[in-house]
């Protein structure tokens, strides 16, 4: 069975470690919030000034004065600091960043992602990704494994204008766990029921296999 | 009397100066934190041509949006454009120009612009749609892109508060890049939620100070929320 969105954000989740600093993108990445696990402390950077974000406010709580960069209303952490924009990706640039997670379109074997504009169709704008992946050294990137016709995302070379070159290391799919290296896919963990034969067809760049690739362990909430 | 005192009194007199093709730097973050009443009277003086350094383009309805309709914008320089119809449109038949430019570059590019430096270095957008025709170098074994700072003819900015001479208080994530645009714009103008006399405000607290704030305007704001998300009591 292919992992469901939250799924695929618990399994993020278990990349953690206590005192991270970690930016989450919008999306499947936000829910990673949800997965914290509780013996240790995470603090949550929101690129548009916010390091330390907490939960959604209650009604009363409600700032219009203090968003996330999903452009939601948020809260503060307790030890959370406020800090401009240039000071923000001085942070994200400068590779102060332990974990980024972001989503994509396309990933390719060299590392290279496509995740901002789909020329004709979605002109949105980068935000922060193009910073996010060029300043972070630890990327995971979710995504599904394919799209809905079964076209996959995982490339030879990206059709889509990259946000970064030769940047993207990790990559975790609907379907499995993937590390880039030297020009490769390497299948690291697949998910449960999902057999390898299905994560190859569905994967168009090369993929190496060694040995028995174990199924994604998810510990009971 | 003094010469430091920045208070404006009309909205008018705030924007005064302001003629058609100049370029105007923005502070905000989608709605959070934007100049609202300072945009309003762009949009009754019905300056045209315009170029705008912001990190969003407001909605249809509220922010920067509100210069869409009658064409006041000429060109937009953004990082993220997508809450907008009308942009859109615009920005498909051609009437309105778009360079997308990455958030912490649009932010640096900016700071250094305020700060008289006129270009930097930075990985960021190497590789990229967005390094075509910039200048490459390697540093280190690593390739950097040169991106050129902005000033600009205006800076507008929301503050929380301010003392007469222009010291700038902000609040929470309404901060975001308005220190950056207080010191890019040859007449920066600001307004705040409430001013305060000299003295009052603890020097530590001040995040911009006024030397780099020329007009300053009190006023009541609308803070419009783009995303209101909660969490249920007791959770």
């Amino acid at each position: 069975m292919a992992l469901s969105r939250d799924q695929i954000a618990q399994r993020v989740a278990q990349e953690l470690q206590d005192g991270y600093y970690v930016n989450l993108g919008i999306g499947i990445p936000t829910l990673v919030a949800n997965f914290i696990p509780k013996d240790i402390e995470v603090m949550l950077q929101s690129e548009n000034g916010l390091l330390g974000m907490g939960a959604f406010p209650t009604d009363e709580e409600v700032d219009a004065d203090l968003i996330n960069a999903g452009k939601q209303t948020v809260t503060m952490a307790k030890g959370a600091s406020i800090f401009d924009s240039a000071e923000s990706f001085a942070m994200i640039r400068g590779g102060h960043v332990d974990l980024t997670v972001l989503g994509a379109f396309e990933v390719d074997v060299n590392g290279n992602i496509a995740s901002y504009m789909i020329p004709g169709k979605l002109i949105k704008g980068m935000g922060g990704a193009m910073d996010l992946v060029a300043g972070a050294d630890n990327i995971i990137v979710t995504m599904t494994h394919a799209s809905k016709h079964g076209q996959s995302k995982l490339l030879t070379n990206c059709t889509l204008p990259l946000t970064g070159r030769g940047c993207i290391k990790k990559v975790l799919t609907d379907l499995a766990f993937i590390e880039i290296k030297s020009g490769k896919f390497h299948l690291l963990e697949r998910a449960p029921g999902v057999s390898v034969e299905e994560i190859i067809k569905l994967t168009q760049g090369e993929l190496v296999i060694e040995g028995e690739v174990p199924e994604m362990k998810f510990s009971k909430a | 009397m003094s010469g430091f005192d920045k208070v404006v009194h009309s909205y008018e007199e705030a924007m005064s100066g302001l003629t058609d093709n100049m370029t105007i730097i923005a502070g905000g973050f989608g709605l959070c934190g934007i100049p609202e009443n300072l945009i309003s009277e762009i949009k009754r003086k019905g300056t045209k041509g315009l170029t705008l350094v912001s990190n969003n383009c407001g909605v249809d309805d509220f922010g920067l949006g509100l210069l869409l309709p009658d064409r006041q914008i000429s060109k937009i320089i953004a990082s993220y454009v997508g809450e907008n119809a009308e942009f859109e449109q615009q920005m498909m038949s051609g009437e309105l120009s778009v360079e997308l430019t990455p958030q912490g570059t649009l932010a640096e590019k900016m700071r250094a612009g305020g700060a008289g430096i006129p270009a930097f270095y930075t990985a960021t957008g190497v590789g990229t749609p967005v390094a075509e025709g910039k200048d490459e170098r390697q540093f280190n074994g690593r390739d950097y892109i040169l991106e050129e700072s902005i000033t600009g003819d205006f800076s507008i900015v929301k503050a929380w508060k301010a003392d007469r001479y222009g010291n700038l208080v902000f609040r929470k994530t309404a901060r975001n890049f308005n220190p950056m645009a207080a010191t890019a714009g040859k007449i920066t103008v600001v307004e705040v939620e409430e001013i305060v006399e000299p003295g009052q405000l603890d020097p530590d607290e001040i995040h911009t100070p006024g030397i780099y704030v020329n007009r300053l305007i009190q006023s009541s704001f609308e803070k419009r929320i783009e995303q209101r998300t909660t969490r249920p009591l007791g959770e």
